[in-house]
């Protein structure tokens, strides 16, 4: 009986190519995050006010919205897949949260979020019961969900009414930290465990990885594409209700390109969007980044370093997404031996 | 009707047919394999095996016939369900998710848990223990993907049977293995038998069958036309029995359809010195005359596509001196060397090869495009004309010159491929593989045109597999081993055995000089 | 012998529904804008009036420009989702020439003259820019084009400070609002870059190439097709007809909003290609099925608004449509 052990890989160029994509996704991802803590220190220690509790406090609130689409993003990514709803959903749920302020708390964070499921769930069935692709998919439910929060919310924004709670859900703290940010916290924690530790989670980089191979072998396909799309669905329903909470209007018009930045995010992070390989932790760190920049950029003109008008927020950060991916084409490029 | 027999057959299918819209696929198939039997299966493509295979393991119904497996009527409708029956596929294509680890696509979609976790420990533990079963030892916490292909089968081949399958059926298993990996492989296969598992090994490569297979059952148009112990049955009565030929004609004319194989070279057309190319050409070297078929052989990975995509321009080298008609040349891109009248039909044709959408005639005049054109424009009759002409000539099977050419079958496809290059009149041309995964009629067309181009005075560079395509067929053959040329053998030596020892060790018998000879 | 082959005969021998889906594709999108057409002839006051015709023309041919580009784009496989920025960028940069703030001249026609070109021949730099990107770098497209999405409209508003630039310049409004023999312009505009693509798509070397490209990139190449070449090509023709499709915009309004202009378009522009019935993987393209994918969604804009439905739910609509038009011209796997 042959005894076989520590093989050789053949050299073949398409172990190479894969080879060299899991590298440099992981050498990005530790590149990202050196980067991101460089720019924390360079905030820390230009500005005064950088680090004090205020401005993380509010850094983080604000961000919280696109941490949550990101997360949503980032498993429907790792199906190799894509949701270009997101934006749309956010507007509709900040829509149908306000419309609901009148009825309490829960009934304004919780239909919005079956809503956004509903939406989600659509999107999954489609894409996976019709094998349409999901590009033009989600693109068609971006403007069937804005539609629908315009129509709900007749065209105009949408004032909600003080609920203590509700508005303690978007404007609150616990121990200095914010509701939000507590909640996107726990999405995370909830994400990571889920990717690590359960059966969906491995299911969801099983069908990314080779879809046709995770059929074969018998993995319930579709209905994990109907599971990353509903998850999508909901967390970005959720970012909607945090957004109605934060400033006080349910808005039909918001959310215009945040699916992109939510790409954005996930591709800084470090997660291949072919799908297959990911980390929920790259994502945040993503976020954070893309976040930060607009942060600093404020800091800047306040103190009058620079005077930028806001409209130089968006040439920054797609200059950084370029410098970003082109980075992360070197890498793998170098590696190949 | 039960037939009594010492040990009940653990598989009976009989009389199976099964028509498609338009084709007649199976009308009398029959297959039989015992307990603890390696069972062969093969015949032409469009013999109609793989979809024999195909009902057997759920992906098709049948129409008519019966099936009865372990004693028992079956009709498997999904391939999970034949799954959960005991029946196990492995397929050409490891169709396995590389990126994730060997114990995660060992346990995918039965993932051990623990209060609702996965346990990733017992995972490991139990992964581990299984490969152990057929002498494989590795790290199960590995990325699939960095491991070769043959353990990557064999990862497989450990999934299946921890489903308790009673038979596994392989799919061409080996052809994207090399002479090692298949011993390997092999190894596991008297594993499984020695367990009482048994196998259905479908396959081209009849010296394969040889080795491992206790019977063969030989299919041609949609039958099962015999079924043999394989001791009893000779090679070449094997393939007379799928052809539907004459013994005796195919003992005459060998395997092939080359004939003796020693053309009247001319001068030389292409010379490559010491190529170097990272770590996969280390000093590689070949010559081709005009009207000569030079045969490249090796194994997987000892860097004969590599030398031909470098002499087509195709991957730029480090270091190495290309030469064509005596003068230096750097083709940048294809492009180049397609204007300097080199054509490269390479190995894969679904991935480098066919344009799938777009019909035979634009995939056959695609490399000729620029000078069917005048100014851009594209001159439609003599495009027309040069199709005909071709599809004519090479005898391609096709409902008209627009049909898009994915519905056409392998052996048509790598004919319109061929013609491809052959349509720019070329004065060098380098196949890779040209016979590969064609049934045996196909590539016996093939052969004999690639014999009569050479005779015509086209200079030829062959890289095969198949040890006969290169012994009968070419006027020398040229060994590279680890991206290294390591010898060469004009045709009145050459023999399957040295080419293997070539191939394997490298051979001090064959002198270096013989390179330049 | 050929038994053995198992091709897909000819239509005639296809079963019933096969052979329906074979004509939706081919035809699909045809008929469903001749039966968009009749309805409204029937249910539609003044429908054929020449002023709705003349309406609906004017407000679909910059989506048409736009989307001609597109299709070259996703033929090769790519998608360009930069378009409705450059539009943007080429509506910032128009204004400032003929009003003589960039490039001052003294006389007015050289400045209109240098408005029309010049902002089209920068949306075309940044085409190559995004051309670049996806073949020299070999960056997705979707991320390629998604760094100017999200920067493009940014170096709009820096250069016009986000503010509103209001003008009147018959000479260049021309191109938005001018009527030789009483067609639109931007029609008759229109018309022509639909001929002259959709000819090239057909008959022409780049057409096959850029098929090639996006059918099986690795057999183009083999084959020796300028990959790169035909890359950069495309998707720098994308930027400039969405350079001129910016100039019709501002034309038409007299005004340029960097913060509006061609807001939407990336999926304006890819609802009419998809539903014109060019498959988003690339490698096959139908230039005059992306007009009449325009038309159709245009029509259907048309027809809830002459009805009285509100705009949101025309929205939802528009979705519904683009939905099952890509659903009737799936391919079938092979």
């Amino acid at each position: 009986m042959a005894t076989v052990s520590a093989p050789s890989p053949a050299p073949t160029a398409r172990r190479f190519a894969f080879s060299r994509a899991r590298t440099a996704s992981l050498i990005q991802r530790q590149g990202v995050l050196i980067a991101l803590i460089l720019l924390i220190l360079f905030g820390a220690l230009r500005y005064d006010n950088f680090f004090a509790a205020y401005n993380i406090a509010s850094v983080l609130r604000f961000n919280s919205m696109f941490g949550l689409i990101a997360l949503g993003m980032t498993f429907v990514i790792m199906t190799g897949g894509i949701d270009l709803s997101v934006g749309a959903v956010v507007a509709l749920g900040s829509v149908i949260a306000a419309l609901l302020t009148p009825y309490g708390m829960l009934p304004a964070i919780v239909v919005p979020v079956l809503v956004g499921m509903g939406i989600g769930f659509a999107n999954g069935w489609i894409i996976a019961r019709l094998a349409l692709l999901p590009f033009i998919v989600t693109l068609a439910m971006l403007l069937a969900a804005r539609g629908l929060a315009l129509l709900l919310a007749n065209n105009t924004s949408v004032g909600i009414t003080l609920d203590p709670g509700f508005v303690w859900f978007g404007q609150g703290d616990v121990l200095g930290v914010p509701v939000p940010a507590l909640v996107v916290g726990l999405a995370y924690v909830g994400g990571v465990i889920l990717l690590r530790y359960s059966r969906f989670g491995r299911h969801v980089l099983a069908v990314g990885g080779n879809e046709e191979a995770s059929r074969l072998m018998g993995l319930p396909v579709d209905r994990i594409k109907l599971g990353v799309y509903t998850l999508s669905g909901a967390l970005a329903a959720l970012a909607g209700v945090i957004l109605a909470a934060q400033f006080g209007t349910g808005q039909p018009t918001e959310g215009l390109g945040w699916e992109l930045s939510a790409i954005a995010s996930v591709v800084v992070g470090g997660t291949l969007l072919t799908g297959g390989m990911g980390s929920v932790g790259a994502t945040l760190v993503g976020v954070l980044l893309l976040g930060l920049i607009l942060n600093i950029l404020n800091f800047e003109n306040g103190h009058g370093f620079i005077s930028l008008s806001p409209y130089w927020q968006s040439v920054i950060r797609g200059t950084f997404l370029l410098v970003v991916v082109l980075l992360q084409n070197r890498l793998a490029q170098r590696r190949r031996s | 009707m039960e037939q009594s027999e010492p040990t009940a057959p653990l598989l009976e299918m009989t009389a199976i047919g099964k028509t498609f819209p338009g084709v007649l696929a199976l009308q009398d198939a029959s297959l039989r394999v015992g307990r603890g039997e390696v069972h062969a299966l093969i015949g032409q493509n469009g013999a109609g095996k793989s979809t024999l295979i195909k009902i057997l393991t759920g992906a098709y119904r049948r129409d008519s016939g019966t099936v009865r497996f372990a004693g028992q009527v079956v009709d498997f409708q999904s391939p999970q369900q034949a799954q959960a029956g005991g029946v196990s596929t492995i397929y050409q294509e490891v169709n396995l998710v590389p990126f994730r680890s060997v114990s995660e696509n060992i346990f995918l979609g039965r993932e051990p848990r623990r209060w609702g976790l996965i346990d990733w420990r017992r995972m490991n533990r139990e992964a581990a223990a299984i490969l152990d079963r057929f002498g494989i030892h590795l790290d199960v916490t590995q990325p699939l993907l960095t491991l070769n292909v043959a353990i990557q089968q064999m990862v497989a081949v450990a999934r299946a049977v921890s489903f308790d399958s009673k038979l596994v059926v392989m799919d061409e298993p080996t052809s994207s293995l090399d002479e090692q990996e298949v011993a390997t492989l092999f190894t596991v296969i008297r594993q499984l038998k020695a367990e009482g598992v048994s196998v259905v090994f479908v396959s081209h490569r009849l010296d394969e069958l040889y080795a491992v297979c206790d019977r063969v059952t030989i299919m041609r148009d949609g039958r099962t036309v015999a079924e043999r112990a394989m001791g009893e049955i000779g090679k070449l009565e094997l393939v007379a029995l799928m052809l539907g030929k004459d013994l005796s004609v195919v003992q005459r004319s060998g395997t092939t359809a080359f004939a003796d194989g020693v053309h009247h070279a001319a001068a030389e057309l292409i010379r490559a010195d010491d190529l170097r190319q990272g770590r996969r050409l280390q000093g590689a070297s070949v010559q081709v005359r005009a009207g000569e078929i030079v045969g490249l052989a090796g194994l997987l990975g000892a860097g004969r596509t590599e030398v031909a995509r470098a002499l087509f321009g195709a991957d730029a080298v480090d270091s190495g001196e290309v030469r064509l008609d005596g003068k230096p040349v750097h083709f940048k891109s294809p492009r180049d060397a397609i204007r300097a009248g080199i054509g490269f039909c390479s190995e894969d044709r679904k991935t480098e090869g066919i344009i799938p959408y777009m019909s035979v005639r634009e995939n056959l005049t695609l490399a000729v495009l620029p000078t069917l054109a005048r100014r851009g424009i594209i001159a439609r009759d003599k495009q027309q004309a040069l199709v005909d002409q071709f599809v004519q000539r090479l005898g391609i099977k096709t409902s008209g010159p627009d049909q898009p050419v994915r519905e056409l079958s392998g052996g048509n496809q790598q004919k319109v491929l061929l013609a491809r290059w052959l349509c720019m009149n070329p004065r060098l041309l380098l196949v890779d593989e040209p016979t590969r995964g064609i049934d045996v009629g196909a590539k016996g067309e093939i052969q004999a045109l690639i014999n009569e181009l050479a005779d015509a005075g086209l200079g030829v560079l062959m890289i095969s597999s198949e040890l006969e395509e290169l012994t009968e067929g070419c006027d020398r053959v040229v060994v590279l081993r680890e991206g290294r040329t390591v010898a060469e053998f004009p045709h009145a030596t050459v023999s399957q055995g040295a080419i293997m020892a070539a191939m394997a060790h490298g051979s001090e018998s064959a002198p270096v000089e013989a390179v330049h000879g | 012998m050929a038994k053995a082959d198992r091709t897909l005969s000819p239509a005639g021998r296809l079963p019933m529904p096969a052979r329906f889906q074979a004509l939706g594709q081919t035809y699909g999108a045809a008929l469903a804008l001749l039966a968009l057409i009749i309805y409204n002839i029937g249910f539609t006051p003044f429908f054929l009036n020449p002023a709705t015709v003349n309406s609906n023309l004017t407000q679909v041919a910059p989506v048409v420009i736009v989307a001609v580009g597109m299709t070259l784009v996703i033929a090769t496989g790519g998608i360009d989702l930069s378009v409705g920025a450059l539009m943007a960028v080429a509506g910032a940069l128009a204004p400032l020439i003929f009003l003589n703030t960039l490039l001052p001249s003294d006389y007015p026609f050289i400045g209109i003259g240098l408005a029309l070109i010049v902002p089209v021949l920068v949306a075309g730099a940044f085409g190559l820019f995004n051309g670049s990107l996806v073949a020299y770098f070999k960056i997705q497209p979707i991320i390629a084009t998604l760094v100017l999405f999200i920067a493009g409209r940014g170096i709009a508003q820096v250069v016009t400070n986000g503010r509103l630039q209001n003008f009147t310049n018959p000479g260049f409004q021309y191109i938005g609002i001018g009527r030789p023999f009483g067609l639109p312009f931007q029609v008759i505009l229109m018309v022509v870059i639909v001929a002259a693509l959709a000819w090239a798509m057909r008959a022409t070397t780049f057409g096959r190439y850029v098929l090639a490209v996006g059918g099986n990139e690795a057999a183009a190449r083999l084959a020796g097709v300028p990959v790169t070449r035909i890359k950069l090509a495309v998707y720098g023709i994308s930027g400039l007809l969405a350079g001129l499709a910016g100039l019709i915009a501002i034309a038409i309004n007299a005004s340029s909003d960097a913060n509006s202009v061609g807001l939407d378009m990336e999926l304006d522009a890819i609802a009419s290609v998809a539903v014109g019935g060019t498959p988003l993987t690339g490698g096959r393209a139908t230039v005059i099925g992306t007009l009449i994918g325009a038309l159709i969604i245009q029509l259907i804009r048309y027809t809830l608004l002459a009805h009285g439905i509100p705009d949101a739910v025309a929205r939802i609509v528009k979705a519904a449509i683009i939905l099952a038009a890509v659903y009737i011209q799936r391919q079938r796997r092979a």
